[in-house]
């Protein structure tokens, strides 16, 4: 098989993972989208162990293995993601990563007192 | 564009693809449509769903470069845990059943134009470094069972236990940021009497990992 198919596929799937994360604005959306990108580095990883396990002669199929750790270092970003998107909705009562500005630096004062109008609201 | 000629003498044929890179071609261009629908549909359900398609496409993806340990694995993991997780999460979220108007934000094309270019950089990249280099997929398997954990358990010993421990570093660190803060233990953030049915959510999510485990 042509190296070109996985290669251009994993980057195309990261690209759109990438989309995904910068335009969504639910949290947990943006969580598909990371695993979308993680899921192209492990066809990544994948297509090239199975290369160089033939090409190269690397007998420790490190990229199987990679691949393996990235899912399940994947497995755990997911349940602590969950766990902290939970816990802002729990405290806010949204998980919208827009209105999330507590942190936020920047000219537009306008919204701090919104997002202070609403914690009053949610701890009320 | 027509490097045919240079590679007409190497043995696999440029222009004729054989049967596993159609069917590789195939269910990508089925996997990336679904990633597509994924990132861009405004039913926050069916995005979880078509996430499903993607991921299964990616399953089979492996299986054809003869990967299958990954493959059950990512079946395993991926579409028997990690989109179980997420449709808990959005459903304990309360995400709207139907269109949602706001689900993508304002910078939406700005993201656009940062991932068309970031595609037609890395594409172009790619295609243009790999392009005379080809997968030897005959022969026995680079992926079974036997080889995968035979590799895994003679050279990767200390890092397949220490992500054990990461995975239960995990599990206890959602378990921390879930529970339910007590009432006497600090009044000050008692923001959470809420959403009681929220305060119940973080079980299925380590009993979800350790199961992904």
């Amino acid at each position: 098989m042509h190296l070109v198919y996985p290669a251009v596929l994993s980057a195309l799937l990261f690209c759109t993972g990438l989309y995904g994360v910068l335009a969504r604005r639910n949290a947990i959306l943006v969580l598909m989208s990371v695993e979308l990108m993680l899921n192209a580095v492990n066809l990544n990883l994948v297509a090239f162990d199975v290369w160089l396990s033939r090409a190269a002669r690397d007998t420790l199929h490190s990229g199987q293995a990679l691949t393996l750790f990235t899912i399940a270092v994947a497995a755990a970003e997911i349940g602590i993601g969950l766990a902290i998107v939970l816990a802002v909705y729990r405290n806010r009562g949204t998980s919208d990563i827009d209105k999330l500005r507590d942190t936020a630096e920047g000219p537009d004062d306008a919204e701090p007192g919104a997002v202070a109008a609403q914690k009053t609201e949610a701890t009320a | 564009m027509s490097p045919a000629p240079i590679l007409a003498a190497a043995p696999h044929g440029f222009l004729s693809p054989t049967g596993v890179e159609i069917a590789f071609l195939l269910v990508g261009l089925v996997t990336f449509g679904a990633a597509l629908i994924t990132v861009t549909t405004r039913q926050l359900v069916h995005a979880a769903l078509w996430l499903v398609v993607a991921l299964g496409g990616l399953a089979v993806e492996y299986l054809l470069l003869t990967a299958e340990f990954i493959a059950w694995v990512q079946v395993l993991i991926y579409v028997g845990s990690v989109v179980v997780l997420l449709l808990f999460g959005l459903m304990l979220t309360r995400a709207p059943i139907g269109r949602s108007p706001d689900a993508d934000s304002g910078n939406r094309w700005a993201a656009l134009a940062v991932a068309v270019a970031a595609a037609v950089a890395l594409v172009w990249v790619v295609a243009d470094a790999f392009r005379t280099t080809w997968i030897d997929l005959t022969g026995p398997a680079a992926g079974t069972t036997h080889v995968t954990g035979a590799s895994l358990f003679r050279y990767w010993v200390l890092p397949f236990e220490a992500l054990s421990v990461l995975l239960l570093a995990a599990l206890v660190g959602a378990i921390v940021l879930s529970r339910k803060a007590r009432a006497g233990e600090d009044a000050g953030t008692g923001a959470d009497d809420r959403d009681e049915a929220a305060g119940a959510t973080p079980a299925p999510v380590p009993a979800q990992k350790d199961g992904a485990r």
